[in-house]
């Protein structure tokens, strides 16, 4: 103390100037925290809602009912001159994936809905991941994170008739007109009696960069081998026959798909998921994907895996898509929960992670 | 009635409180980061995400090289007229704000590793994983990485609201230590009792 003037002060103004300042910064906080806007879409609210079926612990909230694949990517390093990514020049990269329906409900019966998903993790040289959840529609219903959640709420189940309130989800679809090309499509969509013979889209535009650092908005898919789809057919009275099927298809032998990454022209849309892109736009064959094994979700590979479709490598990178930060920040949310109800629940089954970090 | 302070002298290195001004920029920015990007829906969550992890390698290195420099300067004395139970609450959370800004970063790697992620610092550049992929120990970790970063939030909280109380309410020289000493604060180093020997010292005491 070198200033003789300065005396210990208790001027009730000086306190306040301690209490705003702190208070200041507790409540900017908690702003950004979402806490003090519950009107305000988080992920929380969405996975909340996912949750309105019904909790399922250790499930994910939505594409609860699945099954874990294993394989591998064979690239034909077509693609390359798009993307720098590594996982496109010629050669192996190690695949772990996952075939499920959407829904939250791990014991939905398979009949009960025409879509199937299927998710992967290439696992790249030097720490790269590339993730990718796809599904087997042309389009996806609505283009923003919020139109999502009100269809959520809008086709929740009734709590006094168990099904959807039909005049809520009318309400819906009329006002939502993006939602028009989804519906003209799942009108006609039946159930496939195999997860192997569906094509799976993944949705969103992304950008591929070339190794001059050109970006490049692609969408891509994989296209199946196997379309004998017609032949075999569910068996009645089977909810689980996808899975059966799976396992039979792969005993005979190791099931194919290709890769195909389709390039926008200027003009077509990158920010809107509800909107194909012509159909001749250039497609690129970038290589095979082989599925070799399956295992049961509860134990397998793919089970403690985020298909967090925000995962990539360089070479890849998201869109100006809004669903891809909110698909992102809520599988987040959806992993935290079950993973805790798993770590809460220690008599669950254990996954086998054998062979699978890459390390 | 003459109520002044016992003399509070000396005051931070000038390099300790660059670090700490840097460092309370930094963790400041790190701890809205991390409660936003979690909350988030919007294209913010990708680039809070792409900011959190460098962003928090950054603070765990230069934790390391604040304590480097801690140990090499030791900071002042707390003013003799303290009483002690504000003297332990300001030494524990002194020690328990190391604690956490070492171990978050640490808790952070550790988490990304148990959930398989990628833990990427910004383009190709990748960090290893700390642990092998398990799902239940990412789940505490991840519960830890929170609570710990609320507890982080709040010993802030706690420290500038003493660092004020000092500044304001004491008056008693704590916060221009930190901020900007005057220059007798800086030179009036309460010289060590050295009992006299023969020779002089051949070095300074400072």
């Amino acid at each position: 103390m070198t200033d003789p003037s300065l005396q210990p002060s208790r001027q009730p103004w000086r306190w306040a100037v301690i209490a705003l300042a702190v208070g200041a910064l507790a409540a900017a906080f908690a702003y950004v925290g979402g806490w003090l806007t519950p009107q305000r879409l988080s992920s929380r609210q969405i996975v909340n809602q996912l949750q309105q079926g019904g909790v399922h612990p250790g499930f994910r909230r939505n594409h609860a009912k699945g099954v874990c694949v294993a394989g591998y990517f064979e690239s034909s390093g077509a693609a390359s001159a798009y993307s720098k990514a590594s996982v496109f020049a010629p050669g192996r990269t190690p695949v772990i994936g996952r075939f499920a329906l959407p829904g939250g409900n791990p014991y939905a019966p398979d009949s009960s809905v025409p879509i199937r998903s299927f998710a992967l993790r290439f696992t790249l040289p030097h720490g790269e991941q590339w993730r990718t959840g796809m599904n087997s529609m042309p389009v996806f219903p609505v283009a923003t994170p919020q139109a999502f959640y009100d269809q959520l709420v809008a086709t929740q189940p009734d709590p006094a008739t168990g099904k959807p309130d039909p005049k809520r989800v009318g309400a819906f679809f009329a006002a939502h007109p993006e939602t028009g090309p989804f519906l003209a499509w799942v009108k006609t969509a039946k159930p496939s009696a195999s997860y192997v013979t569906e094509t799976y889209e993944a949705l969103n535009a992304f950008y591929f960069v070339d190794a001059e650092g050109k970006r490049h908005a692609v969408r891509w898919e994989v296209t199946p081998e196997a379309n004998d789809d017609a032949g075999t057919g569910p068996q009645a009275g089977d909810p689980d026959y996808l899975a059966k099927d799976l396992q039979q298809r792969l005993a005979q032998g190791p099931q194919r798909w290709h890769l195909r990454i389709t390039l926008a022209e200027p003009g077509d849309p990158t920010a809107d998921a509800t909107k194909a892109w012509p159909a001749d736009r250039p497609t690129i064959d970038a290589g095979t994907l082989v599925i070799e094994s399956e295992q049961a979700q509860d134990s397998g590979p793919c089970r403690d895996i985020n298909y967090d479709p925000t995962v990539l490598p360089a070479g890849i990178e998201i869109s100006d898509d809004p669903l891809l930060p909110a698909r992102s920040s809520a599988y987040a949310v959806s992993y935290l929960r079950r993973t805790r109800e798993e770590a809460h629940f220690p008599g669950a089954p254990r996954a086998n992670p054998s062979s699978e970090h890459p390390q | 009635m003459n109520t002044r302070h016992a003399s509070y002298a000396g005051a931070f290195h000038p390099l300790a409180r660059l670090l700490h001004w840097l460092m309370a920029v930094l963790i400041l920015t790190m701890l809205f980061v991390g409660v936003g990007m979690v909350s988030t829906v919007s294209e913010k969550h990708e680039w809070l995400l792409a900011l959190h992890k460098p962003l928090g390698a950054a603070i765990f290195l230069l934790a390391l090289i604040r304590l480097g420099v801690r140990l090499r300067y030791p900071p002042p004395p707390l003013p003799a007229d303290m009483p002690a139970i504000m003297k332990f609450a300001a030494h524990a959370s002194h020690w328990l704000l190391y604690a956490l800004m070492l171990s978050l970063p640490l808790v952070g790697w550790a988490m990304l590793s148990a959930g398989g992620y990628p833990i990427s610092l910004g383009g190709s550049l990748h960090l290893p994983p700390l642990l092998p992929f398990n799902g239940e120990v990412f789940a505490w970790l991840r519960e830890a990485h929170r609570y710990l970063a609320y507890l982080l939030f709040f010993t802030v909280l706690g420290h500038m609201g003493a660092a004020l109380y000092h500044g304001l309410i004491r008056r008693d020289g704590v916060l221009p230590s930190m901020t900007f000493p005057s220059k007798n604060e800086i030179v009036t180093v309460e010289p060590v009792v050295v009992v006299p020997t023969s020779e002089p010292p051949s070095a300074p005491l400072l």
